[in-house]
């Protein structure tokens, strides 16, 4: 049975160039593909914890697609989920003993979602479009350029949070004194409301008809908030 | 049942690369766990020793003793033995751990130098839902330990405590709250006789029976 034709191994697709062009804004795993929601919810109510998410997230998946894209030529078609998983399990949980061993009190701060990387399905549908098809280069810039992406999106939504909820940007003043922290800003309604208005920025940059409706909304907020 | 064919490859055709990589990713894990468990131990043992002020009142924790007391199941558990400023014993920070909702939970239990009471408890690790069970990580779920006697099983109730045994659980987290609760339980059992035979030979010394404390 040859490994060749059970899985499509077809070398053709996006150049290491476009997939990380790509990872970053036109397919942002956030913004664009809505993917690894429970993290961007969760963890993005200060820039640290967010930052710290971001990092894992980036070691598991660039060390995933590694680790697929070698293995490629001898995945078994029914198989393969089975081994992305273990892949991913096993480095999810060397990154959740490095965070507990280095930085402990973020370690402690993330508790499960650490663990729960294994279920961003970011990280195995890199494996499935890219890691499983595509040379090593390709995977490796695919892995960095998803990561950035992925890193951007949760670094917007906690900038926005962490400034407006406790007026800080990872832990620094920056806010004028007085600044009243909103307080369901680093709450669970603060998350999808920075998430909802950054998408519809997002839609904004790329379809110009959302521009009217969120100027009439942002005039409206305004006009009842005076 | 069916002899592997050669061609199909049978079981092990299938699998070899599974079975092959859960050898390969066990090993690795089992290196990186070997690596980092003692930086890991030292952080926890860094977090008692800053929290056993909070668990017993007037411990001083450089004046804390470690030792390693069997217990009544024969397993060997190591034990802080609190002493306040003058050398006094305060009490004991026993550290426990179980089986949570989700995952492994570890816990630090504060008691008194007789093991009749439960000076306090803190939750030293966790992987309860966000949400939900990790809501025992609050100081309102772990100050609902503070004061239980020792002396009897703590039952978990969903209404306000009537006996003194009885505490709440956490609405939403009753199968979070049940484990801590146990997790306490079984610990006071095993080491309760231990402690509490510890405990008296220096208090014997100083004449301080522990009657007199209460």
């Amino acid at each position: 049975m040859s490994s060749k034709g059970t899985v499509n191994v077809s070398e053709k697709g996006p150049t290491a160039l476009e997939r990380f062009i790509n990872g970053v804004l036109p397919e942002n795993p956030i913004y664009r593909q809505l993917l690894g929601m429970c993290p961007t919810l969760a963890v993005t109510n200060a820039m640290k914890p967010a930052v710290t998410m971001a990092a894992a997230t980036a070691f598991v998946l660039i060390c995933s697609n590694i680790m697929v894209s070698l293995l490629r030529g001898l995945l078994k078609p029914h198989l393969r989920i089975l081994v992305f998983t273990l892949t991913i399990a096993t480095f999810v949980t060397i990154a959740d003993r490095f965070l507990a061993a280095y930085v402990y009190e973020m370690s402690k701060q993330l508790g499960p979602y650490v663990p729960l990387i294994i279920v961003n399905c970011l990280i195995i549908s890199r494996a499935e479009i890219c890691a499983s098809k595509q040379h090593l280069g390709v995977a490796i810039s695919d892995g960095i350029g998803m990561s950035f992406g992925f890193g951007l999106g949760l670094a917007t939504i906690a900038t926005v949070r962490e400034l407006l909820g406790s007026g800080t940007w990872m832990g620094l003043h920056v806010m004028p004194a007085g600044w009243p922290n909103w307080g369901i800003m680093v709450l669970p309604p603060g998350a999808f409301i920075t998430l909802g208005l950054l998408l519809a920025v997002a839609e904004h940059a790329t379809r110009r008809r959302a521009a009217t409706a969120i100027w009439r909304t942002v005039r409206m907020l305004w006009s009842w908030r005076h | 049942m069916t002899q592997p064919t050669p061609s199909k490859g049978g079981y092990i055709g299938q699998a070899w690369l599974v079975i092959l990589l859960a050898l390969l990713y066990g090993g690795g894990l089992a290196g990186v766990q070997n690596a980092l468990s003692g930086k890991i131990e030292a952080n926890k043992k860094a977090e008692t020793y800053r929290v056993i002020p909070e668990l017993v009142a007037g411990g001083d924790p450089d004046s804390t003793d470690e030792i390693v007391v069997r217990g009544e199941n024969e397993k060997e558990s190591l034990v802080y033995k609190v002493h306040g400023r003058d050398g006094s014993h305060l009490g004991w920070v026993l550290p426990a751990a179980g089986q949570g909702f989700a995952d492994r939970i570890e816990l630090l239990i504060g008691l008194d130098p007789g093991v009749t009471t439960i000076c306090g408890m803190y939750v030293l690790n966790q992987k309860e839902t966000p949400g939900l069970g990790d809501y025992i990580t609050s100081p309102d779920f772990q100050s609902r330990f503070r004061d239980k006697p020792a002396e009897q099983p703590l039952a978990v109730v969903k209404n306000e405590p009537a006996a003194d045994n009885e505490m709440r659980a956490l609405s939403g987290a009753t199968i979070s709250s049940e484990s801590v609760a146990g997790i306490v339980n079984r610990a006071l059992a095993n080491f309760r006789e231990p402690l509490r035979s510890m405990a008296t030979e220096p208090a014997a010394a100083g004449q301080a029976p522990r009657e007199l404390i209460e």
